[in-house]
């Protein structure tokens, strides 16, 4: 449990947010400048504010109206930094080492033999960092703050500098500290496919401001957040179980609680749960159930609510019996199609416009 | 021919005493102001920055007088050495190496100072995450990553007291035998008829102890910038 309330100036930059995690994976989510990493460097004592309170597990980091500012090597945060920042000058098993050696009494997060087996490094013990890759590198990172024992992993944005096949590389490793490991996470990320794969929760930063935090699910089906979750990748949430896959096609058959889905290339046994993230743009809106169509996902549901800015477009909240759905429509076929909250109409979803970055393992 | 007569072998070990302990009394004043000159600011700093660089650029025969004044036996810090400390340090072996350590420590400050100002201070950062209080950071993450620069600043203030010659022979005089290192014994033997040959030998005797040192530095300095940069050692 971390709370966070706190008010920073730095520069012309001011940062005035305050928000609460539970356990699992938290995303910080925003723009580039948005204050995502300065939130970290404030939790891990890298950066100071100018007030506010700070709390980890009941423990107070900071507090400016009680003068408690710990100091960064007595707050018990792992920091995985974006760059990876491991000690050029140690071997692996030496970085690996090196916070466990100030933290020995505390509570084990794991021990060294999990980690490194967690994280697939158990062969790269004896290198140098110069030798590693930068997927390396990140896992041999993340295993160096859980193997200091913190109350909580802060990881910022581990995949900005990688390459595709690393990112999906260091995401496995990432959903198995999530499921494996009981340590809560902090994660800051500008990438939705990477929200949507991981976090349980999301706080949406902007300008330094918290805009909203919530589930993940309900935070991507909020239209009024639409504009900063960007327009063109996101959509909403949905949460299913895989019940078949149909190896002639190659289609698997997801069931959740508005109905079924037929999507191409998951990787899940049935019974598995996933999340796959529905782009608002590949949701079409029919008020009669079409026939002679190649679209394979039609689903019943009602139009919640319409929003939009000035343009052309606007985005339509469905609801398809408890589980919400957006769709970006024009404005012109909303009004033709006279869309208002309560009417009942059909959701229309290409199975090809689901790929695979779309979906997650829970 | 080959081999070095008495005199010469107690000029030699003299000259490399004076080295050592110059060099060893100095650097840990020279790292404590290095760091202070590159992590902190302060008014007054640059101020600081030039007293350091000052014996780079003042005739050594300045510095030695200064010495004189001060370290002498009527002189403030001297006087008080010799009465409560029981330290002389004119006309001793003791003032040479001072001489010489004073004379090198801007040539230490400086190449510890750049080799700190090119430490990433996100590594001490993240060790400091990691549970290391301040202090521990520094002996384990920035002395390890500055070693190439204390180690080439060594070498430098090493090679500028072998070569020490006029705040030596201005502060403690040219005693064979307690101040009379390489530089010195060259200097007495052109100044006495017929001692040309005897300078030569000497001056050679330098070249290749100062050749030696080079060397010697070079591949320490290699190894531990290859282990700095996180490459196999």
């Amino acid at each position: 449990m971390l709370e966070f309330d706190v008010r920073c100036r730095v520069g012309s930059f001011a940062l005035d947010a305050a928000f609460a995690t539970g356990g699992g994976v938290t995303a910080l989510f925003g723009r580039s400048g948005a204050g995502k990493s300065t939130v970290l460097n404030l939790i891990a004592g890298l950066a100071r504010p100018q007030s506010g309170r700070i709390t980890v597990e009941k423990r107070t980091l900071y507090d400016s109206a009680s003068g408690i500012e710990l100091p960064p090597h007595a707050r018990r945060i792992g920091y995985v930094f974006q760059e990876g920042r491991l000690l050029p000058h140690l071997t692996v098993r030496h970085n690996l080492l090196y916070g466990n050696f100030f933290n020995k009494k505390k509570n084990h997060v794991v021990g060294f033999d999990q980690a490194i087996e967690l994280l697939g490094i158990g062969h790269l013990l004896e290198r140098r960092p110069g030798q590693l890759s930068g997927g390396e590198k990140q896992r041999v990172a993340i295993g160096r703050a859980l193997l200091a024992n913190p109350e909580v992993l802060l990881l910022d944005e581990p995949l900005a500098s990688l390459d595709a096949p690393r990112k999906a590389e260091i995401l496995y490793y990432v959903e198995r500290l999530r499921d494996e490991v009981r340590i809560p996470i902090v994660y800051v990320s500008h990438s939705l496919d990477e929200v949507v794969r991981l976090a349980d929760s999301v706080v949406l930063l902007s300008d330094g401001r918290v805009l909203g935090t919530g589930d993940v699910r309900e935070m991507m089906s909020r239209v009024e957040l639409r504009p900063y979750l960007g327009r063109h990748e996101g959509g909403a949430v949905i949460a299913a179980r895989v019940s078949g896959q149909d190896l002639e096609s190659g289609l698997a058959r997801l069931e959740f609680s508005g109905g079924a889905l037929e999507i191409p290339d998951v990787e899940a046994l049935p019974g598995e749960q996933v999340r796959i993230r529905v782009r608002a743009r590949d949701v079409s809106i029919a008020l009669a159930r079409p026939t002679g169509l190649s679209i394979r996902n039609v689903l019943a549901g009602t139009v919640v609510e319409l929003a939009g800015d000035e343009g052309s477009s606007l985005d339509v909240r469905l609801d398809l019996h408890g589980t919400a759905l957006l769709a970006r429509i024009t404005r012109k076929s909303a009004s033709e199609l006279g869309l208002r909250p309560g009417l009942p109409v059909f959701a229309l979803i290409k199975a090809v416009s689901i790929d695979r970055r779309s979906v997650g393992y829970a | 021919m080959w081999s070095l007569s008495p005199a010469e072998t107690t000029a030699l070990l003299l000259s490399l005493k004076v080295a050592f302990w110059s060099v060893a009394a100095s650097l840990p004043v020279a790292v404590a102001l290095a760091w202070v000159l590159s992590r902190l600011s302060f008014p007054g700093k640059s101020l600081l920055d030039a007293v350091v660089h000052l014996p780079l650029v003042l005739p050594p025969v300045v510095v030695g007088y200064f010495l004189l004044l001060a370290f002498g036996r009527r002189g403030p810090i001297g006087a008080f050495l010799e009465e409560y400390l029981g330290i002389a340090l004119i006309f001793r072996w003791t003032g040479a190496a001072l001489a010489c350590a004073v004379m090198g420590l801007p040539l230490l400050v400086r190449a510890v100072r750049q080799s700190l100002d090119a430490v990433d201070r996100g590594l001490e950062a993240a060790a400091a995450t990691l549970g290391a209080p301040p202090l521990w950071v520094f002996a384990s993450v920035t002395l390890p990553l500055i070693l190439p620069g204390i180690l080439t600043g060594m070498l430098l203030s090493f090679a500028r007291s072998l070569g020490e010659f006029g705040a030596t022979i201005t502060f403690v005089s040219n005693i064979p035998g307690e101040t009379q290192t390489l530089p010195l014994a060259i200097y007495a033997f052109t100044q006495v008829p017929g001692g040309d040959a005897q300078a030569l030998r000497l001056c050679i005797l330098s070249i290749v102890l100062s050749l030696a040192a080079l060397m010697a530095s070079e591949v320490l300095v290699r190894r531990a910038t290859v282990r700095a940069a996180g490459r196999d050692a």
